[in-house]
């Protein structure tokens, strides 16, 4: 086993000794990390962005940041008031109603229809203050998923479906107990089923207890020329009717309104305002806008769109990195040295891998936190993730540089032929990524490619995951890819793989 | 200098690859075009697309066998050495490089001859089908045929500026490697800045997009340069690399 690592040790050198001592390919290389910085960090400068009020440009407002350290969006009305300690809430959800509005079919008039759309949400909350993003745990009723349990702008459980009627209206309840909040629901107030708990950690012992009804805006896709597909969003507001109101435990003082995050217009005044009306016991809330992680703007890889042009040069190392022994015949004295030939061809992948790596990872590093600041310096507001989520995206990236260089140096390895090498690898990683996320190809025939093909590596560069309980536009286009992160680097080491195998096979069986 | 073209002429014939590569061009050329207007759909408000780029998309494509085409050219003989022979049987380097050069640009303008047509007439069908007004689409008028004609041009003058990186850099990888960079990296650049000074700059000097202005049928006066302008732009590029190329041929050891 010793003497086994040994001598792959003693190979590992020599093909790095090869590596490095050619001029050109360690330029090539260099060029590779370089066009990713320079890329990245042109296309920063290029993006400005500036909010808009009115006629008078404003730099833009930060995104308020979750407990988990996502970027979220928190707007709603509040009807609320103090609780200490433990205690909850119970009411009677009569009815669950809004107003959508849709592209003006006179130009100039707007076209308003009633209606909910699919995740307005209306219920109970606790929250641990009205500071935009600060903790909290619903239950809720929402226009088209049932009642549901959400907490930490993130999580979501399901509860009974259905909608809700004067005719066959939903209780809902959530209580308090310590750090653990549990959500439940009834069709009659007497027996009740529990949906869910949640454990804020670190709650304050008083909270904000109370009612509140949200609606994100109306998502309308459109199929784009071309392929690709143009999403559009307009303004919703939801109207959830409550009654039988109960508030349990130390709850003094009384109910207060708050339309939390609310945008405001250029003469100051609320921009689609919430309201809260009460007629006797009973209690009608109106919100618009959403409690949600946000998935939509620049994100932190946007720098890192330079990444698919800096592979190119890395390609062409890889290729010459083996056609270059048969060319010069090199390969007989290889193989004479290392006899083991998968053994050797494995030294040589690894040694390549990892040039790969040292060269890429500096050059992403540089890419992302530098285009970053850029970005953020020319009023961009990046959708913040979390700093595990940001050494993924990071260290991932790199990892797709060495996983790419191994399968480019693999297809040179099987095809012998350098033309044929750097022609396929830059179709099979390249160009399917290039095609995907530019518009040319239908949102499906998009995904597909970027699912089988080794391009689905990039997905290693998302960092805003896609939500099954917010309605966004997930097509590669803006940046969603059809893979987890890690599944999709796997899906393109599985070609390395396959490639790097069938290139072993084919050295053993052919002379050299 | 007969004798030159004769002897490229030869060498070119008798290489394996040669008809499967031009037959790929064809190929490619027409099923890409094709397959781009087979995307386009028409609404009432009219079809915001210019019909010479979707009907000849198909260039963008069957450009990079022409590049393979024109690398291999080069990079065949320096791989097994016959270069010396070349060199030794025609000892005007220039002249080889002229010669090789001339039956490269024949082949493409026959392949591209074939593929450009055939493309148009075959998405005129399918644009027709997806509801294209007919007018723009008439082969025979104007705009539409210069973009014909164009991009036949495109094609031969991709081969060329191949050809001289391929003399320049020697390596089949490496020149392939730096001819699709050439090609595609520009386009890809310009949707990644988004600066629009720099975007207008970048596709002013780009190959790619700047010398496919040749197609451009509709919408002529939003371009930072006239269609022919453009192919200049190539032009330019492969006289670059033409030269580059000549010079080292000549300077150099084989």
């Amino acid at each position: 086993m010793s003497a086994g690592s040994g001598e792959f040790g003693r190979l590992l050198r020599a093909e790095w000794t090869k590596f490095r001592t050619v001029r050109g390919w360690v330029a090539a290389m260099a060029a590779g990390a370089l066009v990713t910085v320079l890329l990245g960090l042109l296309s920063a400068s290029g993006s400005h962005a500036s909010c808009g009020a009115g006629p008078v440009e404003t730099a833009c407002p930060p995104h308020p940041v979750g407990p988990g350290g996502e970027a979220v969006t928190d707007k709603f009305f509040f009807v609320h008031r103090s609780l200490t300690g433990n205690g909850g809430i119970t009411v009677r959800l009569t009815s669950l109603t809004g107003q959508i509005r849709k592209p003006d079919a006179t130009p100039g008039v707007r076209n308003v229809v009633p209606g909910v759309v699919p995740w307005a949400k209306t219920g109970v909350m606790v929250k641990a203050g009205t500071r935009q993003g600060a903790p909290y745990a619903a239950v809720m009723m929402t226009g088209a998923h049932g009642v549901r349990m959400q907490h930490g702008f993130t999580h979501d459980v399901a509860g009974r479906p259905g909608g809700v009627s004067k005719g066959s209206p939903r209780w809902l309840r959530l209580t308090r107990s310590g750090d653990t909040l549990t959500g439940y629901e009834s069709a009659d107030g007497a027996r009740w089923t529990r949906i869910g708990a949640a454990t804020l950690a670190g709650l304050p012992r008083t909270v904000r207890i109370g009612m509140f009804a949200t609606s994100p805006g109306d998502l309308t896709v459109t199929r784009a020329d071309l392929g690709g597909s143009v999403a559009a969003e307009r303004f919703t507001e939801a109207t959830g009717e409550f009654d039988r109101i109960a508030v349990e435990g130390d709850a003094p003082g009384g109910w207060r309104d708050d339309d939390i995050g609310v945008t405001l217009g250029p003469d100051g005044s609320p921009h689609h305002p919430g309201r809260a009306a009460r007629s006797g016991g009973a209690l009608s809330v109106t919100g618009t806008g959403d409690i949600a992680p946000t998935v939509e703007g620049p994100a932190v890889e946007d720098p890192l769109g330079g990444a698919p042009a800096g592979l190119l040069p890395v390609i062409v190392v890889a290729v010459a990195f083996v056609t270059a022994e048969y060319r010069h015949g090199l390969i007989r004295t290889t193989l004479l040295a290392g006899p083991r030939r998968g053994r050797t061809l494995l030294a040589k992948a690894f040694a390549l891998g990892l040039a790969a790596f040292a060269a890429a990872l500096p050059a992403v590093a540089v890419a992302f936190t530098a285009g970053g600041r850029i970005l953020r310096a020319n009023g961009n507001v990046l959708l913040s993730a979390p700093p595990s989520t940001q050494v993924r995206v990071v260290v991932g990236t790199a990892v797709l540089f060495a996983l790419a260089a191994v399968l480019a140096l693999a297809l040179g390895a099987l095809l012998w032929r350098g033309v044929a090498a750097v022609v396929t690898a830059a179709v099979v990683i390249v160009v399917p990524h290039v095609v995907a996320t530019t518009s040319v190809l239908p949102d499906g025939a998009a995904r597909w490619l970027l699912r089988v093909t080794p391009a689905a590596g990039f997905s290693v560069q998302q960092s805003i995951p896609e939500y099954p309980h917010v309605l966004g536009h997930y097509t590669p286009i803006a940046g969603f890819y059809p893979l987890p992160p890690l599944a999709g680097l796997a899906v393109l080491a599985g070609h390395t793989a396959l490639v790097l195998g069938l290139a072993i096979l084919r050295l053993r069986r052919r002379d050299a | 200098m007969r004798t030159y073209l004769h002897a490229e002429w030869t060498k070119v014939r008798t290489l394996a690859g040669t008809g499967r590569l031009l037959l790929t061009i064809i190929v490619l050329t027409v099923a890409a075009s094709a397959t781009a207007s087979a995307l386009v759909s028409c609404t009432a408000e009219g079809c915001g697309h210019d019909p010479g780029r979707i009907g000849l998309f198909g260039v963008q494509v069957g450009q990079a066998v022409v590049a393979v085409l024109a690398v291999l050219a080069v990079t065949g003989e320096y791989g097994t050495g016959m270069i010396r022979l070349t060199l030794a049987a025609m000892p005007r380097r220039t002249g080889v490089l002229a010669a090789k050069a001339a039956v490269l640009t024949g082949l493409t303008l026959a392949a591209g001859g074939v593929a450009v047509p055939v493309s148009l007439l075959v998405s005129r069908r399918v644009l027709l089908g997806n509801g294209f007004p007919p007018d723009p689409l008439d082969p025979t008028g104007g705009p539409l045929l210069r973009a014909a004609v164009g991009s036949v041009l495109y094609l031969a003058l991709v081969a060329l500026l191949s050809l001289g990186v391929a003399t320049a850099v020697r390596d089949s990888a490496t020149a392939v490697g730096v001819v699709l960079g050439l090609l595609y990296l520009f386009p890809a650049l310009i949707l990644v800045v988004s600066d629009e000074d720099w975007q207008r700059f970048l596709w002013k000097v780009s190959p790619t997009n700047a010398g496919l202005a040749v197609q451009a049928t509709t919408r002529l006066a939003d371009l930072p340069l006239t269609p022919w302008a453009g192919l200049g732009v190539l032009a330019a590029w492969t006289a670059a690399a033409l030269l580059g190329g000549g010079l080292l041929l000549r300077i150099r050891d084989a």
